[in-house]
């Protein structure tokens, strides 16, 4: 059910990405393998899609196109994109490359100005300089083109909180196109498909949180889109409706759609993303997959909590000469924690402890959050974590080793 | 689709993860987002008309929007004939035969500000960001409410004109010249609405928007030929009521209520509304593009 790429194609991916980056890796290397079958599938796509004679005819010019790289526009391309508000730079040069296929994710704190590349992205805000093509579409030049290929769920609720989810997803269906009858069809299908049906007849203002996110998210699918952007999905959520509207990521993204999604959340770019862009006061500080970027940061953190606050001290000293790391103490005066390169180490670090006579009530084995993952990155200039192999890629799968 | 592309060794690797127990929607969700050809692009009329559809099913669901439309032109109307009328005209009957088509006019006048209003809270709730990124003949949103408008202001017309019925009022044009008097005043704020529009993208909440419409709407709707007889006033007011664009509608209308209207009458009417729409249509698409 979920959609995640090799490490192969995660390496040729970013090798091709890295290109038009603030990455380190200069090789141009096409992505159009890893995208081939997707791709066919979309031109086939647009030829039938009657409405449209040049994008017909655009398929069909690339389609005897030698060269690979045009033959497969990338989902999502910008250089040098550039958006001011006044005197605040919220998007200060940034260059992406996504491939189509897969999610994407933007990660970043509030403000760091996800929100506004999206934006742009989805031709609501023309960009201050830099370019950016959907598809091989200007979103500046081209805009209807743009908009026939992508659908947006933005962070608040972007449907008619005064009609019911029904007229709503009928009122969208109408407007994309669909006859009357093909728009209630289309409406019924939806509604009993997201689990809609009880609520399909309450205004939305009614809904409860984890519901109208669904409607919001259905509502930008009732056209199955080539592009899905999703900013901040899940932010708000409680975790059983997180992992809803994952399911129903993960499944769009199992049927072609590329998803470029914004989230504060690490732990949810690493369970959906296959590559993230770090931005941080409107620049990309750290690109790559999340196993790169978190083995970057080390594989995580192991914080301990003692029974005897005493004790604070002399465990400090057991971890750190088994873990070989720098042991911090937290501001509970019984915690300590350290970050740890190697899990193996983490037993012969408890058993040590306890050899010592240090009781420990309680231990956990984390991720690097995203605090610390920024105050790493931001913190050291040559982007090492972009830079590394994809071949670390395991380094994201030590949760729950407690 | 999905079954054109093996899966990788990374997908068998998560799809046997224990930790990731299969959805048991998962398949019905599969079905849902799979293909379905797009369906041809929509007419700029059907893509209007559906979001006019759209303001109705708010009046349906907000019928509290429709109160300013039937209760101010009510007080209105009493308020005037009976307070004024017999010191203005000598009679209330006779007044009421100058002021409906006034009133009538001033009252929808007064309602195209919430078409603005309207825009401005749905730009606020992010639905418009929606509409906005879809591939629907851009304008469709602002054509749509105002054709929604449209239903709201011939509900305000048949209020007054009803209730002016009720009272003595008795058009000596006929029910040709009342429908035609409406059906200009339905051209007139439709172009005016654009005014409106154009604000709806400047202001930053619907209750300044609302506050400055107010401020133009209030000496345009009074400094008007709708209660008295400019000719009483003094020269400098007069002549801003021989220019005021409220005064030539209501003098168009007064003239197809009682039969006496000639074709200047109307056609400087309908080429105010053309200006109107002239300079805000382009205006409000103008903002609407450069929106941040």
């Amino acid at each position: 059910m979920t959609e995640r790429t090799s490490p192969t194609n995660a390496a040729d991916r970013k090798r091709h990405s890295s290109a038009g980056t603030t990455s380190t890796v200069s090789t141009r290397n096409g992505a159009a393998s890893v995208t081939d079958d997707r791709q066919r599938d979309r031109g086939t796509r647009s030829t039938t899609d009657g409405t449209d004679p040049t994008d017909t005819a655009a398929t069909a010019q690339t389609a005897t196109e030698t060269e690979p790289e045009r033959e497969h526009p990338l989902a999502i391309e910008t250089t040098g994109l550039v958006k001011h508000f006044g005197e605040t730079k919220a998007v200060d040069g940034i260059d992406l490359a996504i491939p189509a296929g897969g999610i994407y994710g933007l990660l970043g704190p509030n403000g760091a100005g996800k929100t506004t590349v999206i934006r742009m992205l989805a031709t609501l805000l023309q960009p201050d300089a830099g370019t950016a093509r959907v598809f091989g579409h200007d979103v500046a030049t081209d805009g209807d083109a743009v908009r026939r290929r992508v659908s947006m769920t933005g962070q608040f609720a972007s449907v008619d909180e005064d009609l019911t989810g029904r007229e709503n997803l009928v009122l969208l269906a109408r407007l994309l196109g669909y006859s009357r009858a093909q728009a209630a069809e289309r409406t019924r299908e939806l509604i009993d498909a997201f689990g809609l049906t009880e609520a399909a007849t309450r205004q939305v203002k009614t809904y409860s949180g984890g519901m109208r996110r669904r409607l919001d998210i259905v509502a930008s699918i009732v056209v199955t889109p080539e592009l899905l952007f999703l900013d901040e999905p899940t932010t708000g959520l409680d975790p059983r409706n997180r992992n809803q509207v994952w399911d129903i990521i993960r499944a769009l993204v199992a049927n072609g759609t590329t998803v470029l999604l914004t989230t504060q959340y690490l732990d949810e770019a690493d369970q959906l993303a296959d590559r993230i862009a770090v931005i941080d006061e409107g620049r990309i500080i750290a690109e790559g997959t999340p196993g790169e970027l978190k083995a970057s940061v080390g594989s995580g953190v192991l914080s301990v909590r003692l029974r005897d606050p005493e004790c604070r001290d002399a465990a400090r000293d057991v971890l750190t000469s088994v873990l070989d790391a720098p042991v911090e103490l937290e501001s509970d005066p019984a915690a300590l924690s350290a970050r740890i390169e190697d899990p193996d180490r983490v037993t012969q670090a408890l058993d040590a402890l306890a050899e010592s006579r240090i009781e420990v009530t309680e231990f956990t084995l984390g991720q690097p959050s995203l605090d610390e993952f920024f105050l790493e990155v931001t913190d050291r200039p040559t982007r090492g974590g972009a830079d590394r192999d994809a071949t670390t890629d395991d380094g994201m799968r030590q949760e729950g080793v407690e | 689709m999905t079954a054109e592309r093996s899966p990788t060794a990374a997908e068998t690797e998560l799809n046997s993860d224990p930790a990731r127990q299969p959805d048991p929607d998962v398949d019905t969700l599969h079905a849902a987002v799979s293909d379905s050809p797009r369906p041809p692009r929509p007419s700029a009329v059907s893509a209007s008309l559906t979001f006019g559809w759209r303001a109705l099913l708010k009046i349906k669901h907000v019928p509290e929007q429709l109160f300013d439309v039937t209760v101010f032109p009510i007080m209105f109307l009493l308020l005037f004939t009976y307070l004024f009328g017999g010191a203005l005209a000598g009679s209330t009957s006779a007044y009421l035969q100058e002021l409906l088509p006034g009133i009538l006019a001033m009252t929808v006048v007064f309602i195209t500000i919430y078409t603005g209003v309207t825009l401005n809270d749905d730009i606020d709730e992010g639905v418009f960001d929606r509409f906005r990124t879809m591939p629907v003949w851009q304008p469709s949103v602002i054509v749509g409410a105002l054709l929604g408008d449209a239903v709201r202001y011939t509900i305000a017309s048949t209020m007054v004109i009803g209730l002016g019925l009720l009272l003595g009022f008795r058009p000596e044009g006929g029910a040709i010249g009342v429908i035609s008097a409406v059906a200009l005043l339905l051209v007139f704020s439709f172009s005016l609405s654009w005014i409106w529009t154009a604000l709806g993208f400047i202001m930053r909440t619907p209750e300044s928007l609302m506050g400055v419409s107010m401020l133009i709407l209030f000496p345009l709707t009074f400094i008007s030929n709708v209660f008295v007889d400019p000719r009483t006033m003094p020269g400098w007011l007069e002549a801003f009521v021989s220019i005021n664009p409220v005064s030539h509608l209501v003098t168009a209308m007064r003239g197809l209520m009682h039969g006496t209207a000639t074709a200047g009458d109307v056609i400087i009417v309908l080429g105010l509304s053309a200006v109107f729409v002239v300079v805000f249509g382009p205006a409000t698409m103008y903002l609407f593009h450069a929106q941040q």
